[in-house]
C-alpha cells in the first residue's frame, strides 16, 4: 500500500537509530568483558586468551572480605526488607481508597528521593542523632528503608489483580483468617514476594552512594571497593571483577521479572 | 449462620488491627529511617558550621550557597542535565516507536535489551566507559585512526564531554521505559488514516503520534532531568575536578575537608525542591490524560 509506507517514518533511519543506540548501549560492556579475558594490561591491546586477572582475584583477601560483606549485608537487609515490605503491601491493600493511594507514595518517596539526598540523610540522623557507630549494622539500616520499598512496590502490583471474594469463600467455608491467608492468599502472591526479595537481593549488592556514606572501617563492599580501585586507577583486575559482577547482577535482574511474570 | 455481608462491629476492630499490625514496622521504619533523617537535613542546613555542626540557627548556610562558584556548580548541573535529557529524548524517542513497530516478540526483547544495562551495577559501566574514553583508549585510537587527531593527547575523560556521555548512557533507559508505555498504547492505524486523508510523514508525526505521546515523553524527560541534575557517581568518576557536579559538591562538603555539612545541607534542599517540582509536573501531566 502507497499510503502506509508515506505515513511511515523512513525506516533505513529507525534501523540506524537503534542499530547507534544496541551499540552504544552494548559496546563498552562488550569490550569489558573480552578485556577481562586479555593477557594484556593495555586494554587497547590484545594480549590472547588468558584467565590470569580472575586468577588474582581469588587471591586479593581485601576484595573476597568486601564480597563477604556486600553478602551479609544483602542477605540482611532483603531478608527483613521481604517481611516488612510484604507485610505493609498487605497491610495497604487493606486501606480504604483514599488513604491507600497516600500510603503507597510515602512507600514510594524513598525510591525517588535522589540516592545522594538520602545518603546525606542518613549519615547525619545516624551520626548526630542516635550516636551510632558507622559500619555494617548503619548499612544494614540505611539499605532496608529502599529495600523494602521496592518489595513493597512489588507485591502491591501482585495484589492489584487479586479478588477479594476469595477469601471470603474460604472464610465461608469454615477456614480461619490465617489459615485462608496461607492457603488462598499466598499462594498467589509469592511469585511476586520472591520476586521482590531477588530485586532487593540484586540492588543491595549493586548500591554504593548510601553504603559509600554510612560504611565504617572494615565494612567495605564490593561496590565502594571497585570505587577506590577506579579512583587510583585502571587495573585489568577490576575489567574481571566488573565482568564477575555484570553476570551476577543480569541473573538476579532477570530472575526477578521471570518471576514477577509468572501467573 | 455466618455474617457473609455487614460485618459485626467487632469484626471491623479486630480487622483494623490486623491492618495496622501488617503496616505498622513498614511505616515505622519510614518514620525513622526516612522522614526523620530528611528532617534532619533540614535542621543542618539551617545549623552552624562546626564540628560538624553547631545546633544553633543560623541562615549563613544559605548565604554561601549564593556564592559565585556555587552558581557555576549548578548550572553546570543543569546544563549538563538539559543537555543529556535533550539527547535521550531526540535519540529514545524514535528508538521507542521503532521498538513499539515489531512483532510482539521482538518487541519485547528489544524493550528487555534497553533496560538491562540498568540491573548493572552503575560503577561497573561507568568504569567500561573510563577504559574507552581515556587516553590510550579505545575513542582516542579510533580519533586518530581517522585523522582527526592532532599532537598530544586526545582527553575526553575529565572533561563534560565525558560527563554527558556517562549521564546519557546510563539514563536513557528512564527516557524509554515512560515513552514505551505511552506510545504501546497508541493506536497505529491513526496514522494510515491521516495518511489517507493526504497528511504527509511530518504532519502525521505532529498532528497524531506527538500529541498522543507528549505525557510519555515529558514524563521520561523529567525523570531524566532530575535524576541528571541530582547525580553524583557519574560526574564523580567520569568528570573529575574540574567538572564539578552538584552531587560531588555535597559528598565533597560532607566527607572531604573542609567540611561543610550545612551548604551541604543546603543544596540538597535544591535537590529535593527540583525533585518535587518534577513529581508535581507529572502529575499534573497524567492526571490531564486521564
Amino acid at each position: 500500500m502507497m499510503t502506509s509506507t508515506r505515513a511511515r517514518w523512513p525506516e533505513w533511519l529507525l534501523r540506524a537509530n537503534a542499530a547507534t543506540v544496541y551499540a552504544f548501549l552494548y559496546l563498552p560492556i562488550a569490550l569489558l568483558v573480552l578485556y577481562s579475558f586479555s593477557g594484556s594490561r593495555f586494554s587497547s591491546v590484545w594480549g590472547g586468551f588468558s584467565v590470569e586477572w580472575y586468577g588474582r582475584l581469588v587471591q586479593n583477601d581485601k576484595l573476597l572480605a568486601a564480597l563477604g560483606n556486600s553478602v551479609a549485608l544483602a542477605t540482611t537487609s532483603s531478608f527483613f526488607a521481604t517481611i516488612v515490605g510484604t507485610a505493609a503491601a498487605l497491610g495497604i491493600s487493606r486501606l480504604p481508597r483514599r488513604s491507600r493511594g497516600a500510603m503507597e507514595a510515602l512507600f514510594y518517596l524513598p525510591i525517588l528521593v535522589p540516592d545522594i539526598v538520602l545518603a546525606i540523610a542518613l549519615l547525619a540522623f545516624f551520626v548526630l542523632v542516635l550516636h551510632l557507630e558507622l559500619g555494617l549494622t548503619t548499612m544494614i539500616l540505611a539499605h532496608v528503608v529502599f529495600n523494602l520499598c521496592y518489595v513493597t512496590a512489588i507485591v502491591t502490583t501482585r495484589l492489584r489483580g487479586f479478588d477479594q471474594r476469595l477469601l471470603e469463600a474460604a472464610r465461608d467455608l469454615g477456614a480461619s483468617p490465617w489459615k485462608a491467608f496461607w492457603r488462598v492468599k499466598f499462594p498467589l502472591i509469592w511469585p511476586g514476594v520472591l520476586g521482590g526479595a531477588l530485586l532487593a537481593y540484586a540492588m543491595s549488592l549493586d548500591e554504593f552512594v548510601i553504603s559509600f556514606f554510612v560504611t565504617g572501617p572494615g565494612s567495605s563492599t564490593l561496590p565502594i571497593e571497585i570505587y577506590s580501585m577506579v579512583k587510583r586507577g585502571v587495573t585489568p583486575e577490576i575489567n574481571a571483577l566488573a565482568t564477575l559482577m555484570l553476570a551476577g547482577s543480569v541473573l538476579l535482574a532477570s530472575l526477578s521479572v521471570l518471576l514477577q511474570r509468572r501467573k | 449462620m455466618r455474617p457473609t455481608q455487614a460485618p459485626v462491629p467487632g469484626a471491623t476492630r479486630s480487622e483494623n488491627t490486623a491492618t495496622a499490625l501488617l503496616l505498622g514496622p513498614g511505616f515505622i521504619w519510614l518514620l525513622v529511617l526516612f522522614a526523620a533523617p530528611i528532617a534532619i537535613v533540614v535542621a543542618v542546613s539551617l545549623a552552624r558550621r562546626g564540628m560538624p555542626v553547631e545546633w544553633a540557627f543560623d541562615f549563613s548556610a544559605y548565604a554561601r550557597a549564593r556564592d559565585p562558584i556555587m552558581a557555576r556548580i549548578v548550572w553546570r548541573s543543569f546544563l549538563l542535565g538539559v543537555m543529556s535529557t535533550g539527547v535521550c529524548a531526540v535519540v529514545g524517542y524514535p528508538l521507542t516507536y521503532f521498538i513499539v513497530r515489531r512483532t510482539a516478540r521482538v518487541r519485547y526483547l528489544l524493550y528487555f535489551l534497553v533496560l538491562i544495562p540498568l540491573t548493572a551495577n552503575s560503577l561497573v559501566l561507568i568504569y567500561a566507559w573510563i577504559t574507552l574514553l581515556r587516553p590510550t583508549g579505545l575513542i582516542e585510537h579510533f580519533i586518530r585512526g581517522l585523522g582527526l587527531a592532532g599532537e598530544g593527547t586526545v582527553s575526553i575523560l575529565y572533561t563534560p564531554w565525558a560527563v554527558g556521555i556517562g549521564l546519557t548512557y546510563w539514563y536513557l533507559p528512564f527516557m524509554v521505559y515512560p515513552l514505551y508505555a505511552s506510545m504501546e498504547r497508541f493506536d497505529f492505524r491513526l496514522l494510515e488514516a491521516a495518511a489517507d486523508l493526504g497528511a504527509n510523514r511530518f504532519q502525521s508525526f505532529w498532528r497524531v503520534l506527538l500529541p498522543q505521546t507528549v505525557p510519555g515523553l515529558a514524563t521520561g524527560c523529567l525523570l531524566v532531568f532530575v535524576q541528571t541534575f541530582c547525580s553524583f557517581v557519574v560526574p564523580d568518576l567520569l568528570g573529575g575536578s574540574k567538572t564539578l557536579m552538584l552531587g560531588s559538591f555535597i559528598q565533597q562538603r560532607f566527607l572531604n575537608l573542609p567540611q561543610d555539612w550545612p551548604l551541604g545541607g543546603a543544596l540538597a534542599m535544591l535537590m529535593i525542591v527540583v525533585l518535587g517540582m518534577g513529581v508535581w509536573a507529572v502529575g499534573v501531566l497524567q492526571r490531564r490524560e486521564g
